[in-house]
């Protein structure tokens, strides 16, 4: 007996060394390679390819992670699955462009996998990532490997000395920027910056010009949605709202780095790193990425608000701005509506529906084992993985926080600003419909660039949206797109 | 190989008792000539005309992606004509409304001018040359009211003008530069083939080398030369974020790189201009200018034009540096039709992506052939005289 107690022990205890929680058993994918894609690295790719090396010692799979530029990963990827090419069993990419590739019949089913994983806890995946991020249709199609909201973060320290409060409202965002900006925020006799925001051409700006337009268009929760009449798809991007919105995104510009419209995510995480930005607007990374070596400066002192809102709201029967009301806005807290925007979605795993079967099996089983709380919760506490929390587990409890790293007040704030968001009822949600890529990344970031750039008016840019948008829609077909457009808010409230 | 009929010397003489093996062989002989070409042309039908006939598919078709693969609905010209009348005109051309009255008179003075060339042409061209003649004033004064409503009227430009800017500009500063350095260098000066040496190395680098090499030089934040913006006050000024400036540093990029490819072509033809001439003229008086106007480039000439049509045919492709420093930006302000394709390409959009470079190509051929028939070979048939 004694003997088959050491021998226990001793598997257990390999097993706890490797790191290895997921339901594969050791050498189970020998020969196996998992060809993964995604953006370019140490932001995402880093941990598959780090947590890849760890699932081959244990099963045998060799996980390779290749990399595209952000902008290119689902056009590589609808290319190969849809030519046949097929030379990629995994791609991560943004939990709304999947709808796309499931429609096409291009995605592997994940719920007969998920019904036989013990270790994935499911349950422990907050709602929203759980039925809007991952599922499709109702059918469970991604895993996530991450938890994206765009939230506002500000200096503490530089707000306390000025005397001013945090933001409630965009107005008051633009107004404390204007008053910070100039000022020396890390101490090194330069002038740094009121708000700083990524809005660099096809990078990541019509992320954050949806963060500020959700509040000003969402009122009603989360199936109202905020960017079309969901009745018939029409664009309800021509109105007051919007335009309230570009003004007040290019206003923030006035009180930015002067190269903040050729500056993208990187460079403007450099820039709060370094201690220059009162005000930043971005995913979850700042929290975490605060207490890095290279972010001295910030350590601690960059708090998480859930969400900014507004004070008006859109009349949808008129297009111009009210005075918010229990009426037209029953989730207004103190007469300020918020709708915090799930910009992105998250990056999810969604495994090829031709690869091969065993491949399948292999590369679900990676997918889960990133997701598994054992890995993941290490995961979202590392800034430079890219990773933000998901899972319950990762938001209810700051102990993992803390040591990583974070001061118990931080991670209170922090955990508490996603909190905060998640639950909110009037979560905005991003596209999640066949042309996502196009409405958002392609025309609505080309309109809003070329108005930032001056060359056009907001009402032109906003006419120009409108007529592009219709066209997709018309592209892919009106009652489609309203099935789809049903379906994805549908299942996100 | 030795075959019967050579032997006999009479053709397809088969000599009795010779096997059907040997007539095979005298066959193989007399069309091995064509075997031979066979894999060459059928390797350029292949990689060369196949592509370019089944872009033209793409180019009159919506492209869907399914799960059986590709699936292409024919939509004859309408991803072209969106370019000049649809959603995206204001990307393809610019904003064309409100054209200002500066803008209806220099349009209309070209449209004048350019008629009045095209009729006196009909009594001393053939029709081919009409048909030519008339695609070049077509395309003379389109461009001309384009400019016209968009520069002159203060609307901002499209993806054609600019590339439009990137050829005419960054050409014009190659050629004046390159031509300079190269006659600099044909002087009789110390260190000519040190200078020689690094005038051309510029030209061996990767353009996305040099976009990313200018984008960090001309960073005035964190760049070599921010103490030097800091100096002259730009230091809250950002090229990138104006329309014009990024659109001057990406000629800047550009010229950097290929005001080599000029140096060195006309550093060769100046190097042939006989010495003697040159001597010659010295001998009677005349002035270095003189000598430069009168005797040089004339017999330069024939080779500038060439090469300033070479340089055009690869300006009209630019892509690497507006994508790398600007990521097309301001707006829309330095993306040029290939960056505009790449775009649409990349955005899945293969129809439109094809039919941009379809126009890209019809540009390029209109531009350069009237260049060609109008400078290059009047300079050639001067040069002949």
């Amino acid at each position: 007996m004694s003997y088959l107690k050491t021998l226990t022990c001793a598997l257990l205890a390999g097993m706890a060394l490797g790191g290895f929680a997921a339901s594969a058993g050791a050498g189970e994918y020998d020969g196996v390679t998992i060809n993964i894609l995604t953006r370019p690295g140490p932001v995402i790719a880093g941990r598959l390819a780090e947590r890849g090396k760890e699932f081959e010692a244990a099963t045998g799979a060799k996980v390779v992670v290749s990399e595209v530029p952000f902008a290119e990963i689902f056009q590589k990827i609808q290319t190969d699955w849809t030519t046949g090419t097929n030379s990629i069993d995994m791609g991560v990419f943004a939990a709304g462009w999947g709808v796309e590739l499931a429609a096409a019949g291009l995605l592997e089913d994940l719920d007969p996998y998920v019904a036989k994983d013990a270790k994935l806890d499911i349950n422990d995946i907050a709602p929203y990532f759980r039925e809007f991020g991952q599922k499709i249709g109702g059918k469970t199609m991604m895993l996530m490997v991450d938890g994206d909201f765009q939230m506002v973060y500000y200096r503490t320290d530089v707000l306390k000395d000025a005397g001013l409060e945090p933001p409630k409202t965009w107005e008051e965002y633009v107004d404390v920027a204007s008053k910070l900006n100039g000022k020396d925020m890390n101490g090194d006799g330069v002038a740094d910056y009121g708000s700083c925001a990524f809005k660099k051409r096809n990078a990541q700006s019509y992320f954050a010009i949806q963060t500020v337009a959700a509040p000003f268009v969402q009122t009603k929760g989360t199936s109202q949605g905020f960017h079309f009449d969901n009745a018939t798809m029409k664009p309800i991007v021509n109105n007051e709202a919007w335009k309230k919105a570009f003004e007040l995104y290019k206003e923030t510009g006035k009180y930015g780095p002067p190269e903040e419209l050729n500056m993208d995510i990187g460079d403007i995480r450099a820039l709060f790193k370094a201690g220059r930005c009162a005000l930043v607007i971005d995913w979850g990374d700042p929290g975490p990425l605060q207490i890095e070596p290279d972010a001295a400066a910030i350590n601690g002192k960059l708090y998480a608000l859930a969400a900014v809102g507004t004070k008006e709201v859109l009349d949808r029967d008129t297009g111009k701005l009210v005075p918010v009301t229990k009426e037209n806005a029953p989730y207004a807290i103190d007469g300020i509506n918020y709708a915090p925007f799930a910009a992105f979605g998250g990056w999810a795993g969604a495994i090829n529906a031709k690869a091969d079967p065993k491949k399948k099996q292999a590369a679900y089983d990676f997918l889960s084992y990133m997701n598994q709380a054992a890995q993941s919760n290490v995961d979202v506490t590392l800034g430079w993985t890219g990773y933000n929390p998901y899972r319950l587990s990762q938001l209810s409890n700051i102990e993992p926080w803390v040591k990583a790293g974070f001061s118990k007040e931080l991670a209170e704030n922090y955990l508490g600003a996603i909190n905060g968001a998640l639950n909110n009822p009037n979560m905005a949600s991003d596209f999640k419909i066949p042309g996502a890529q196009s409405y958002s990344g392609v025309v609505l970031d080309r309109e809003l660039a070329r108005y930032l750039a001056g060359e056009i008016t907001v009402d032109e840019a906003l006419a120009n949206i409108e007529a592009g948008w219709e066209e997709i829609t018309e592209d892919f077909g009106r009652d489609n797109q309203i099935k789809a457009q049903g379906l994805a808010l549908g299942t996100g409230n | 190989m030795s075959t019967a009929s050579e032997i006999d010397g009479r053709p397809g003489y088969v000599p009795a008792g010779s096997s059907q093996s040997e007539s095979w062989g005298e066959w193989i002989d007399r069309h091995s000539r064509t075997y031979f070409i066979a894999p060459a042309v059928v390797l350029i039908l292949l990689f060369a005309i196949f592509p370019t006939f089944y872009s033209i598919v793409f180019a009159l078709s919506r492209v869907k992606f399914t799960p059986s693969g590709l699936t292409f609905r024919f939509v004859w010209f309408q991803n072209f004509v969106k370019q000049f009348t649809g959603t995206e005109q204001a990307h393809f051309l610019g904003k064309l409304t409100g054209m200002s009255a500066a803008g209806w008179v220099f349009g209309l003075a070209v449209a004048a001018v350019t008629l009045w060339w095209l009729i006196r042409s009909i009594r001393k061209t053939t029709w081919v040359g009409m048909i030519g003649r008339t695609i070049s004033a077509a395309a003379a004064i389109g461009i001309a009211l384009l400019l016209g409503a968009t520069l002159l009227s203060l609307n901002p430009w499209g993806t054609m003008l600019t590339t439009l800017f990137y050829v005419v500009v960054g050409c014009i500063i190659q050629f004046i530069i390159g031509t300079g350095l190269a006659f600099l260098c044909s002087q009789p000066i110390t260190g000519k083939s040190f200078f020689r040496v690094i005038f051309f190395i510029p030209l061996m680098i990767t353009p996305l080398g040099v976009g990313y090499a200018f984008k960090m030089i001309f960073d005035i934040t964190k760049g070599p030369f921010q103490p030097f913006w800091e100096f002259i006050g730009l230091r809250d000024w950002a090229w990138s974020a104006d329309v014009w400036a990024a659109r001057w540093f990406v000629v800047l990029g550009d010229s950097w790189q290929w005001i080599p490819f000029i140096f060195i072509c006309m550093l060769a033809a100046l190097e042939n201009v006989p010495k003697d001439h040159v001597e010659a003229a010295q001998v009677d008086g005349a002035s270095s200018i003189q000598i430069f106007r009168e005797i040089i480039w004339p017999q330069i000439v024939p080779v500038a034009v060439t090469v300033i049509l070479i340089r055009m045919i690869e300006a009209f492709k630019i892509v690497d540096l507006p994508n790398i420093m600007t990521g097309g930006g301001p707006g829309i302000a330095t993306e040029s039709m290939s960056l505009h394709s790449f775009y649409l390409w990349r955005a899945n959009d293969y129809g439109q992506s094809a039919a941009v470079a379809y126009l890209l190509l019809i540009l390029t051929v209109v531009v350069c052939a009237s260049f060609f028939n109008y400078v290059v070979y009047n300079q050639f048939r001067k040069a002949r005289a």
